[in-house]
């Protein structure tokens, strides 16, 4: 069996931290052989942050190259086009459809570009846009998009719906757990479109 | 029972497994979390040291005294820990001493790229090196072992992408290791000229056994496949090298120094095409090409950066990935910046306003060199901060201190600042030197020190007061004020850098990320008082943002902090109410 390779982009504070501990605890219980590669430090303080997961049944290098990944799991636009190159062609691409100026942006350096989802569309089939933020808000806390993303990516999977909330249960901290449930929720029943 | 854990999660329970009781560190990243998952066993005695030469004379401390011990530290912390780490070579150890080193290929987190089995060759450490969380617990227990066999400090050299993988571990029990007994030994503990000739003697006849060691230890295996190709490699430059060559032969080096140079040999003598495949400096290359082995390495593959298996295929097999769009290269950079609500933006705010120049250190506050903050002048090290901007004194006159600050996080000055500041009392330099007090050390992911009154456990320590810390030293002008207070600020800075003498300003205000710290409602520009004269654009907030035709705050970005209505001379920034959470 080949690997499968999931790709976490963001912007450093949105939790793809999280995101890729609950990944990584579903992918475990598949007896399969686990690697997931993070990014802690200066990019933290929002900068562009990646996290890499491979599952299969051996997995060697911790990190996904170009061309490789099978899911890209993209916390915001601007980032979901930074690191596009590392889709297959057929890779399932999920993009919250936020916008985070980065601060060339901000200062008026460089233009937020315009379109990157059409552009997207354009290269890659098989895209999915989920309005992640207004849903985490709906749930009651913004800082929830990470588990809507992890919802929407939970209907798309192999794993079955409780494996998951499974792995929320743990790796959540419990004051949150059920604004995190509603959102996993939320986002497993976006995944339609 | 199996677990998915962090390399450095791994180390943590390789501490734990081999019976360790004593580990010590100062964070860096990305080494940080050994100690801090270290500190969740309370079998084991841990603390933050002040930095990392602290945390490796205790550790020394702690082995002499019979206990196997544990430091952590990232590649530049052993630049620190160097001096005592070159002397404890020499007395060797009693209960097994380990030092975890990681390295930043890329520079992810750092400041250089320096490779740390230069210096352990230097002072004569054997280096071990593990490719993934598994190896980083195993490594860790025979690194115990090997440390108590040849009465030697061990260096287990991490990097990056070791310490920051998650990968499948089977936990085992703790063994049950029973101290060893202190006895006084001066022969092999007091290093002054008569012993240290002698140990010196026993330090190259203990490399002597290393290198007989390496030759038949279970940590170098030869993974034998296609001959045509043989790759040397250690680390997780092997995980690349697997995945970029498949099935071919591997002599895959667990102990990197000393090096077996007999299975090498014998590896070589088997294989067509021998390729050296290490991240940075060609330390085991070099040592191949020495004993006359043709080896194709850093010809082709750069000492610059980090591997991957994509780059090993570009570089040796000539194999590139296809384009599969044509919407690459578009995406602008996206730089850290300092968060939304953080202390270190009202400082350099004003330092920029009153166009100083900024002898700076490391930190989050780093940070304030980019734009549009863009105050910081220099960055060298940690404590450099303050040795730089003596020494423009010294080299441009007095005049020059009326321009020049120095700024310094509080776990930075405590780290080796501290020590800058005594030769600006004793050398009379009439410099300001501004502590960024944000009670943590936060660049590292928030860390207690010495002056926030708790310890690694969290539990309430002593605290150093700073301010009298700097009186005691003969700083007689030492001021205390809130950054976000911005005129009060303004002015003592201002104050404090026309002095004729030495001063010190302890700017106090807590990390926006820490728990305790709650902000009022988000704040948004009311249009109709705004006349876009861009002013709080200069908060470099990344809350704020120019659309062109007018600026606004972004109310998911937006802390509440209250500071950029106070740099609006027209009033137009007001609370906006409710918080999205
Ligand atoms: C010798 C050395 N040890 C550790 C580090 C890692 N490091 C970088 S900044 C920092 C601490 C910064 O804390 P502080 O000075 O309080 O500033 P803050 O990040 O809280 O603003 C550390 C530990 C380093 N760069 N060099
Ligand atoms: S973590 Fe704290 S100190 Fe660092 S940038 Fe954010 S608010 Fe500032
Ligand atoms: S927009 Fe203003 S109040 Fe909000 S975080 Fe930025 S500086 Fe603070």
């Amino acid at each position: 069996m080949n690997n499968t390779s999931i790709l976490i982009v963001g912007v450093g504070g949105q939790g793809t931290l999280l995101a890729s501990r609950i990944l990584g605890d579903v992918a475990l219980n598949s007896g399969l052989d686990v690697k997931v590669s993070e990014v802690h430090g200066m990019s933290q303080r929002g900068g562009s942050v990646v996290t890499y997961v491979k599952v299969g049944e051996k997995v060697y290098s911790p990190i996904i190259e170009k061309n490789e990944a099978d899911i890209i799991l993209c916390f915001e636009k601007l980032e979901a086009l930074r690191w596009i190159d590392y889709a297959k062609k057929d890779a399932k691409i999920i993009i919250n459809d936020q916008r985070i100026d980065p601060m060339p942006v901000i200062t008026g350096k460089v233009k937020y570009p315009e379109n990157i989802i059409e552009k997207i569309k354009a290269n890659y089939k098989n895209v999915i846009v989920v309005p992640a933020l207004e849903i985490a808000k709906k749930c009651g806390n913004i800082k929830a998009v990470n588990v809507v993303m992890i919802g929407v990516m939970a209907r798309h999977s192999v794993f079955e719906k409780d494996i998951w909330v499974k792995a929320i249960e743990k790796t959540v901290k419990p004051q949150f757990l059920e604004v995190n449930l509603k959102a996993f929720e939320e986002g497993y029943n976006q995944a339609g479109i | 029972m199996k677990k998915l854990m962090l390399g450095n999660e791994a180390i943590a329970r390789g501490v734990y497994e081999a019976g360790a009781t004593v580990a010590t560190a100062y964070p860096g990243t990305p080494s940080t979390e050994i100690t801090e998952n270290i500190a969740k066993y309370d079998e084991i005695y841990s603390e933050w040291a002040p930095n990392e030469k602290v945390a490796l004379e205790v550790a020394i401390g702690a082995s002499i005294g019979g206990a196997r011990a544990a430091t952590a530290m990232k590649h530049v912390g052993l630049n620190v820990a160097a001096d005592p780490l070159f002397t404890a070579s020499y007395t060797g150890v009693n209960g097994g001493l380990v030092i975890f080193v990681a390295d930043d290929p890329g520079m992810h987190s750092s400041q250089n790229e320096q490779d740390t089995r230069i210096i352990a060759r230097g002072a004569k450490v054997p280096v071990i090196e593990p490719s993934d969380s598994q190896e980083c617990k195993d490594f860790t227990k025979e690194a115990f072992r090997i440390s108590e066999e040849f009465d030697t400090p061990v260096i287990v050299r991490l990097s990056t992408r070791v310490s920051h993988s998650q990968g499948i571990v089977e936990l085992e029990d703790r063994e049950n290791y029973v101290l060893k007994p202190y006895v006084k030994n001066p022969a092999k503990y007091v290093m002054m000229p008569a012993m240290a000739r002698r140990r010196h003697i026993s330090v190259e006849e203990r490399m002597a056994k290393l290198r007989e060691f390496a030759e038949k230890s279970l940590l170098n295996r030869i993974e034998w496949g296609n001959k045509k190709i043989g790759v040397i490699t250690s680390g997780v430059a092997y995980q690349y090298a697997r995945e970029a060559f498949g099935d071919v032969s591997y002599l895959k080096l667990g102990i990197v120094y000393p090096l077996p140079e007999n299975l090498i040999k014998e590896f070589a003598s088997q294989v067509e095409t021998l390729y050296i495949i290490e991240e940075l400096e060609p330390f085991i290359e070099n040592q191949c090409r020495k004993m006359g082995l043709k080896v194709t390495g850093k010809d082709k593959l750069p000492v610059i950066g980090e591997y991957s298996a994509g780059l090993i295929k570009e570089k040796l097999l000539g194999e590139t990935p296809e384009k599969l769009n044509d919407i690459q290269d578009e995406a602008p950079a996206r730089p850290p910046v300092l968060c939304a609500g953080c202390p270190h933006r009202a400082t350099f705010y004003v330092l920029k306003k009153l166009k100083l120049t900024v002898s700076g250190d490391i930190g989050c506050y780093t940070l304030g060199a980019l734009a549009p903050l863009e105050s910081v002048d220099t960055t060298i090290c940690m404590g450099a901060s303050v040795g730089v901007a003596h020494g423009l004194e010294k080299a441009r006159g007095k005049e020059q201190s009326k321009k020049t600050v120095a700024v310094i996080g509080e776990s930075t000055f405590i780290h080796s600042g501290i020590t800058g500041l005594i030769d600006m009392v004793y050398n009379n330099c009439s410099g300001t030197v501004i502590i960024l007090d944000n009670s943590i050390t936060a660049m590292t992911g928030h860390q207690h020190n010495p002056t926030t009154g708790y310890n690694i456990k969290g539990e309430p320590v002593k605290k150093v007061d700073l301010a009298k810390l700097c009186q005691a030293i003969g700083v007689e002008r030492v001021k205390v004020c809130d950054p976000f207070d911005l005129k009060k600020f303004e002015q003592i800075v201002k104050e404090e850098v026309a002095a004729d003498e030495l001063s010190v300003i302890i700017a106090q205000r807590s990390c926006a990320l820490l728990k305790h710290v709650r902000f009022g409602p988000v704040l948004t520009i009311n249009q109709d008082k705004c006349i876009k004269c861009r002013m709080c654009m200069r908060l470099g907030c990344p809350a704020i943002v120019d659309r062109g035709d007018h600026v606004e705050i972004n109310s998911t970005q937006c802390a509440g902090c209250d500071l950029c209505p106070r740099v609006c001379r027209f009033n137009a920034i007001e609370k906006a109410g409710g918080r999205d959470e």
